[in-house]
């Protein structure tokens, strides 16, 4: 089994002008690898990360976008899986990072901990789609998964991790919302 | 009467859906996000779902719209939420966490299914329909009654406003829009 902080370290090596859209423990490991202009933490309501980025995916044809959604998250939303998959961008990448529990809200599991989340992407129609358990093989997989044409849909297998800091004020923080639209602005 | 019951033959007073696609057209909207609504159905989202004018996305549920919206809104694309109060309620808290404590110009086009044309919303006949606009005051979140052809030019200066102020909109269809 992987960690979460594993992961998204193997993931960041092959990131650069990418949208990345994370929220809760996700955005927490996300932003420790490093600031960037590039992240979209302000969702503003669970379950939603996976609508932010294809509203994103759909209004940057030209650029890639990530999402890093956590199992609680995508259960709240698991219909964006087919409008994901009916709007059927290119551009987006959009990974659950399954660990079985609301780790934000006290590591409480989620209601079936063994559901499906790949094999419902595959059903809804996205374009790819992928499981990874084995860091090695997450590590060897990962630039070629960025590429693909989307949606791209992953299920990454993780523990549940150590308790986190949560400081939203700081993820949540205007300024990085006003950072993200001038960064889009520019490029 | 039930206004579920009302055809477009009973309902003398004439709210043309294409005075309403014209607006939002004029208001730069490029993208219609929508569950259907029987209010808006005939007179709306049909015609726009044939319309190369806009990009039409078809969501499960109407808090998705809320999402992409806001998506949206950073790449400077703006957006129109097209759906039935009954999803509206469904979406408060995605519109009280991304466009009211976010500050995101989410601008909204809601059918209120039931209501009685004749009266005001805070009257209608229906209670789902009476609490639309006293939920809408208590988020602060400006509010246009589109009953009429007239009204229709209210479309137009709302969505700017959301825009340039950054700032949620609902724009509320009080009958059923014709569909020429």
């Amino acid at each position: 089994m992987m960690k979460r902080d594993q992961c998204f370290r193997a993931l960041a090596r092959h990131v650069s002008d990418e949208i990345v859209v994370a929220t809760y423990s996700s955005a927490v490991d996300w932003l420790a690898l490093g600031e960037r202009a590039l992240n979209y933490f302000s969702v503003g309501a669970m379950g939603l990360d996976s609508s932010h980025a294809l509203g994103l995916a759909l209004g940057r044809p030209d650029k890639r976008i990530i999402c890093l959604q956590g199992d609680g998250s995508l259960l709240m939303n698991l219909g964006c899986l087919v409008t994901i998959a009916a709007a059927a961008p290119n551009n987006l990448v959009h990974m659950v990072v399954q660990n079985g529990t609301y780790e934000a809200n006290g590591s409480h599991p989620i209601p079936n901990t063994k559901v499906e989340f790949a094999a419902m992407a595959r059903a809804a129609g996205y374009a790819h789609v992928h499981e990874f358990s084995e860091l090695a093989n997450f590590e060897q997989q990962a630039a070629h998964v960025l590429k693909q044409d989307g949606p791209v849909f992953a299920t990454l297998h993780v523990e549940r991790s150590k308790p986190l800091t949560y400081d939203y004020a700081n993820l949540y923080d205007p300024a990085r919302r006003a950072a993200l639209k001038a960064a889009l602005r520019a490029t | 009467m039930d206004a579920d019951l009302l055809t477009e033959g009973d309902d003398t007073i004439e709210l043309k859906g294409s005075s309403i696609i014209a607006a939002i057209k004029a208001s730069g909207v490029e993208f219609i996000l929508s569950v259907p609504d029987i209010v808006t159905s005939g007179g709306l989202l049909r015609p726009i779902s044939r319309d190369p004018a806009f990009k039409l996305i078809r969501v499960c549920k109407e808090d998705e719209c809320i999402g992409i919206a806001s998506g949206l809104s950073y790449c400077d694309k703006r957006a129109l939420t097209l759906i039935q109060y009954t999803g509206f309620l469904d979406s408060i808290n995605a519109i009280r966490g991304v466009a009211v404590e976010y500050r995101q110009p989410i601008c909204m086009m809601i059918g209120l299914l039931g209501h009685d044309p004749s009266t005001t919303p805070r009257n209608s006949p229906r209670y789902g329909v009476r609490i639309i606009e006293p939920i809408l005051d208590a988020m602060g979140i400006p509010h246009h009654l589109i009953n009429e052809d007239a009204d229709v030019a209210k479309i137009h200066p709302a969505i700017e406003h959301a825009y340039t102020t950054s700032h949620p909109v609902a724009l509320l269809i009080g009958r059923r829009p014709s569909a020429s």
